[in-house]
């Protein structure tokens, strides 16, 4: 939780507050405004992205909790988003069980598989934490192709579209507020638990586990915690996805899922909610945007079309490589220098004259 | 017994072909602590060469292996200089992600080049099979295993006497006191990424030999962390060991269990190397415990 350039708190309330400053609520109050209108005025297609970007906040989020405030590597993403999107499909089909107990219980099951999954943690960190999580990532997979009995294999399952009163939530239109509910929520929590003092104890973990228990933070409880709590909110998204198409198939979750999902909190911002959210879109309407070019040259480079795929995947790489290398705190440091520039203007201090002044 | 002869043949040559990757891998841990997930994609680039250089431009066998490993050395010297030296000293999270996004753009380039069908040209292995006893066995396989051996003790022998070899060791020991001794770290690095290269695209090559040439090569990249596991992150010897080990698993319970559960099997024994003995075989045992 960085301090704000050029902003000096008198009192406690507005030093531990969320937003509290006028410019700030004015931004979220646009924010508000714009999700609200957006939806009417949007086609199909960008309500579907919307709904995309949406769940992968979700998800974002979730992975952030583990990877940017806790400190712990986890290639697994795609495997926790599959038992999340499982456990909901599989209730709600085999069981009739409404679709919104049946999303509570894939987070709650896939709290519960993550903390199992981090129980190495109590022994491994760093490299081998991420090896075993590859591994986990792996055996997931294998059981998602091969566990014929229960999840189908390599086949579709296909779920009942929910119905919130009343309204069944099989459009575009009718999903999105679903969805921006379930991404406001999970970074209001977020935001919250940051603050806590559970939140407070993850950042020590990250920063400096020796010390963190010196100073009384049980290290291996904190970390299956932030473990147990990312997982919950990846199997939110897991289950949204599930929802989303009203199917479920073991391409959504396999590792390059969890390479994406890194990708996305990497490019946005490590331990920013605001990054997990400007990442998730970045990393979700890139691909759309290429396809869009692709098909706009279509005519006049008729091989484009096929080389689509390949240049999506390269960019991919490229983007995840140029902000490592030139802005390691992403998208949301960007949008804070623009912030603090603005803030202070026109009396910004500049780099080059002090260094060599 | 005539089948446990020619799995064995396969799952060792198979996992020479691990053991080439992996040891690649060690390298570039060794000397700069960086896990390269892109080393599968080092393969294929080997593969694809190998296929330009002789069936794409003609040029005769023993040119085009020259040609393929100096393409491999510079591609992987450009990477290091260019990619992950900004970065040393960054954050285990980082060196992850920038070789993740390494693999992506280099599955990319080559995909845009030469698409996502599979090719297939005539190998400089002999193609026929030797039949031994009751047993045939493909010769390609079987010559492939002591062309790897010999390129990985090759290696080991670079690592233990020359000076580039000391340097990296001295480095891997201490960067401090190697920095102090006047050993250049960035020469060593671009050294160890050349020598990464190599040893990828010498797998490449015997693999475009054994089984074509296509995309799915770079899956190979995911069973070097099984391989590197078990025999350990810094251990030239534990490459090949663990090459060796995981190759055969795999052919034995490919064919004696079934299930696809030789894919899974690796992962397995990687887990259950991580509970008991996180270095690895000829691993050093100094790991990041909590």
């Amino acid at each position: 939780m960085s301090l704000d350039c050029g902003v000096f708190h008198t009192r406690y309330e507005s030093d531990m507050g969320l937003r509290p400053r006028p410019l700030q609520r004015l931004r979220l109050g646009i924010l508000a405004l714009f999700v609200l209108v957006f939806p009417f005025v949007a086609s199909p297609y960008w309500l579907d992205l919307a709904n995309q970007v949406a769940i992968a906040t979700v998800g974002a989020i979730g992975l952030n909790i583990l990877v940017g405030y806790t400190g712990q590597i986890s290639l697994g993403q795609g495997a926790f988003m599959a038992i999340g999107a499982y456990t909901a499909g599989l209730l709600a089909l085999n069981f009739g069980v409404p679709w919104g107990a049946s999303v509570f219980a894939a987070c709650v099951v896939t709290a519960a598989a993550g903390t199992f999954f981090g129980l190495p943690s109590l022994r491994l960190k760093g490299l081998y934490l991420a090896i075993a999580t590859l591994a986990a990532q792996e055996i997931v997979e294998w059981g998602m192709t091969n566990w014929t009995a229960v999840t189908g294999g390599t086949e579709a399952i296909v779920l009942p579209a929910p119905v919130l009163f009343g309204v069944r939530l099989n459009t575009g239109f009718n999903f999105y507020w679903l969805a921006v509910l379930a991404a406001a929520g999970t970074a209001l929590f977020a935001a919250n638990l940051m603050r806590s003092r559970i939140g407070r104890a993850f950042a020590a973990v990250r920063d400096q586990d020796v010390a963190a228990s010196v100073i009384g933070v049980d290290v291996f409880r904190t970390k299956l915690l932030a473990f147990a709590t990312s997982s919950f909110f990846v199997g939110l998204a897991g289950a949204m996805i599930a929802f989303h198409r009203n199917i479920v198939t073991w391409e959504r979750f396999t590792l390059s899922t969890s390479i994406v999902f890194l990708a996305m909190i990497i490019v946005g911002g490590l331990g920013s909610i605001r990054g997990s959210f400007l990442g998730a879109a970045l990393i979700t309407l890139l691909p759309a945007l290429i396809t869009n070019v692709g098909r706009a040259i279509q005519d006049t480079a008729p091989q484009a079309a096929s080389l689509l795929p390949y240049a999506q995947q390269a960019v991919f790489g490229v983007v995840i490589i140029l902000f490592l290398i030139f802005e390691p705190r992403g998208l949301s440091k960007l949008w804070e220098n623009a912030k603090d520039y603005f803030h202070v203007w026109p009396f910004a201090y500049r780099r080059g004259e002090t260094r060599t002044g | 017994m005539d089948i446990f002869l020619q799995l064995t043949v396969s799952g060792l040559s198979t996992g020479m072909i691990y053991a080439l990757a992996a040891a690649g891998f060690v390298v570039i841990y060794k000397a700069s602590d960086v896990i390269n997930f892109a080393q599968g994609d080092l393969l294929l680039l080997g593969t694809y060469l190998i296929f330009l250089s002789v069936a794409q431009v003609g040029l005769p066998w023993s040119l085009g292996v020259a040609v393929t490993l100096l393409l491999a050395v510079a591609v992987a010297l450009a990477v290091e200089r260019l990619v992950l030296r900004p970065l040393v000293g960054e954050p285990i999270i980082s060196m992850i992600m920038v070789t993740i996004g390494l693999s992506s753009v280099l599955r990319g380039v080559t995909g845009a080049i030469w698409g996502p069908n599979p090719r297939s040209f005539d190998s400089f292995l002999p193609a026929g099979d030797i039949v031994l006893g009751p047993a045939t066995l493909s010769t390609a396989r079987l010559l492939s295993i002591p062309i790897a051996l010999a390129v990985l003790a090759g290696l080991g022998l670079f690592f233990r006497h020359t000076r580039d070899g000391i340097a990296m060791r001295a480095i891997a020991d201490d960067q401090q006191a190697a920095l102090s001794m006047g050993i250049s770290i960035p020469r060593v690095f671009g050294v160890a990424w050349g020598l990464a290269a190599v040893s990828a695209a010498i797998g490449g090559i015997m693999l475009a030999g054994i089984v074509g040439v296509s995309p799915n090569v770079a899956s190979i990249g995911l069973r070097v962390f099984p391989v590197v596991i078990l025999g350990g992150l810094d251990s030239i010897a534990g490459a090949v060991i663990g090459g060796a080990v995981i190759g055969l698993l795999e052919v034995y319970v490919g064919f004696y269990v079934g299930h696809g559960l030789n894919l899974v099997v690796p992962y397995v024994v990687l887990v259950l190397v991580l509970m008991v003995r996180p270095y690895g075989l000829f691993g050093k045992e100094i790991i990041e415990r909590v």
